[in-house]
């Protein structure tokens, strides 16, 4: 546990040291500040609404939208820093050589891939509470309106970006940057549109469709994540407003968590095999 | 406990249709500086990567510290300085040796003082708060081997460890050779500096093709004398025979050497060789150097570098 932790403590230093946190952080703020301007704005609007029509219920409604807009961008950035953070951390160590000063100290090979992972996941954790608590309190502040079940769409966006965070490291214990990054990214698409064509298979009732997604969906769950958090997260009526990236028409089991919770603990337990019997 | 730091017994490793290592067979006695030569893709460091665990091997056995190669609690006695090092390069000297120093269990109040004593030892103390990138080669080779000391291990490997040096920085390589060997440490050395090999090593191996062809004893080494020999068409039957004065007899270069442990064998092999009727144009004796010894076990087509 001892050798966890620090080589934890080293890929926190490493990513802070190096700036791409702080990078991504800046990003991050300009994305809360362009959220925060929009948000202020469109709240004037529907209450300066001339056909001031708008009941409390549409306005939550529009309110929800908004969040649920910025949620989206949130995950998508969690994705990003998922799949891009921990992509060179292995593969460019064992192409350099450096994890050649760190294999050959008293430490298990699993310690070394499971303190990165560690170290990655509380970067990632960091990072939600950061993107995702300020659209929240943004929206809080202007609007006064927290959507429901916000810690369960929480933990399901984290839980996405574990997943793809896990095949990133996995990947890295065999392949070069380019091809892993290249690998993550592709199943993160295959998940993506698998989960458009599960959706529009289940709105059209086209159940050959809706069994395509849900396949890909069980090649990489990370897509049903993303949706079963947006839907927990919105009020009844607004999940009945289906073919919206936040509205799924076709509601992923709570199977899927369990399947993605599992899939994630297997891909690691690979990862761990594939770096300890590897030749460095 | 073993008195041997490092035994094997034929292992080999292949990757895939290539044999890197065909037959390392040796034995490195702790507290002693232990050369290992041989020419590029001779296996040298596919064998040190070996014994540190960080290839598997195909077949052959072998044990470091007493304990099976690969062994977790055995690399806590155990320094490396690797041939092509990267560290860490965005932490500082001081930091980069801290955070090796936890990697091998050394408890915090311990940690501080042995890395300044370290810091000190290489020369580096003013440069202990510059960022590794910052550091010349030769400093982060310094560096390097600080850290391979921390854990005061009972076994070093040293990859080329003088490759970026200057002068200075080598005669500090060597000091902390000499004073490994006086704590008993044993140092499994990899150089092609052959000179620095002579002047540090007790005994070394010579490696070609994957095979530990020949292992001696440099001490020893110093105590014999090589007897060079020029006959007129010496015999396969000649040079059986000459194996009752010395040891190691062959023909290189046009002339038959054979090793032995005193000058007093040199009249008494030219006694011996008059009564066989063998004619003598020349019989002298010289300290072989490693370099001319490394050229003969490697053969003519080898260059150390």
């Amino acid at each position: 546990m001892r050798g966890i932790f620090t080589i934890s403590q080293l890929t926190i230093h490493e990513t802070l040291r190096k700036r791409v946190l702080l990078a991504a952080t800046l990003l991050g703020f300009a994305f809360l500040v362009i959220f925060a301007l929009g948000f202020y704005f469109m709240n004037r609007e529907v209450i300066n609404s001339p056909r001031g029509a708008e009941t409390q219920a549409q306005r939550a409604l529009i309110y929800i939208f908004l969040m649920m807009a910025g949620l989206y961008a949130v995950n998508f950035l969690m994705v990003m820093m998922a799949a891009l953070l921990p992509v060179d951390t292995l593969s460019g160590e064992i192409r350099s050589g450096a994890i050649q000063s760190l294999v050959t100290k008293p430490l298990r090979r699993a310690e070394i891939v499971l303190g990165k992972w560690l170290g990655f996941w509380v970067i990632l954790a960091g990072y939600l509470a950061l993107m995702g608590g300020g659209v929240l309190l943004i929206a809080r502040i202007v609007s006064g309106i927290t959507p429901q079940n916000i810690f369960i769409g929480l933990a399901l966006i984290l839980l996405e970006a574990t997943l793809l965070l896990t095949l990133s490291i996995a990947g890295g214990t065999r392949l070069s940057t380019l091809a892993n990054g290249v690998l993550v990214f592709g199943l993160f698409g295959l998940a993506f549109i698998g989960g458009w064509i599960e959706q529009i298979g289940a709105l059209f009732q086209n159940e050959t469709a809706r069994y395509v997604g849900v396949i890909a969906s069980l090649i990489v769950p990370s897509e049903s994540l993303w949706q079963l958090a947006a839907y927990n997260m919105q009020p009844a009526l607004m999940r009945d407003l289906a073919m919206t990236p936040f509205s799924p028409a076709s509601v992923p089991s709570n199977a899927m968590v369990v399947w993605a919770l599992g899939y994630t603990l297997l891909v690691l337990l690979l990862g761990v095999w594939s770096f300890r019997t590897r030749d460095l | 406990m073993n008195h041997s730091a490092i035994e094997t017994n034929a292992l080999r490793k292949e990757f895939g249709a290539k044999v890197a290592v065909a037959d390392l067979t040796l034995t490195v006695q702790r507290g002693e500086v232990f050369g290992f030569l041989g020419p590029n893709g001779a296996g040298k460091t596919t064998s040190v990567k070996m014994l540190l665990g960080l290839v598997a091997r195909t077949s052959g056995e072998g044990r470091v510290l007493d304990a099976p190669l690969g062994n977790v609690a055995a690399r806590a006695k155990i320094g490396f300085l690797p041939e092509h090092f990267r560290f860490q390069d965005w932490l500082s000297g001081r930091e980069f040796l801290d955070l090796h120093a936890r990697l091998y269990g050394i408890e915090t109040e311990n940690r501080k003082a042995r890395i300044e004593k370290l810091l000190t030892r290489v020369d580096l103390q003013d440069a202990a708060n510059r960022k590794l990138k910052e550091y010349s080669k030769g400093m982060l080779q310094r560096i390097g081997l600080a850290a391979a000391l921390l854990n005061e291990p009972q076994l070093v490997f040293l990859d080329e460890p003088t490759s970026g040096l200057d002068p200075l920085g080598r005669l500090i390589v060597r000091d902390v050779i000499q004073e490994l060997r006086a704590q008993g440490t044993a140092v499994f050395l990899n150089s092609h500096l052959l000179s620095e090999v002579e002047v540090t090593c007790d005994r070394v191996a010579f490696v070609k093709n994957g095979r530990v062809i020949r292992e001696m004893g440099l001490r020893e080494t110093r105590n014999e004398i090589e007897i060079e020999l020029q006959v007129k068409n010496p015999t396969p039957n000649l040079l059986r025979d000459l194996a009752q004065f010395g040891k190691n007899v062959r023909q290189w270069n046009g002339s038959i050497h054979l090793e032995t442990d005193g000058e007093s064998h040199i009249p008494e092999i030219n006694r011996w060789l008059v009564a066989q009727g063998v004619d003598v144009y020349k019989i002298g004796a010289a300290k072989p150097s490693l370099e001319k010894m490394f050229l003969e076990v490697m053969g003519e087509d080898a260059r150390a570098g």
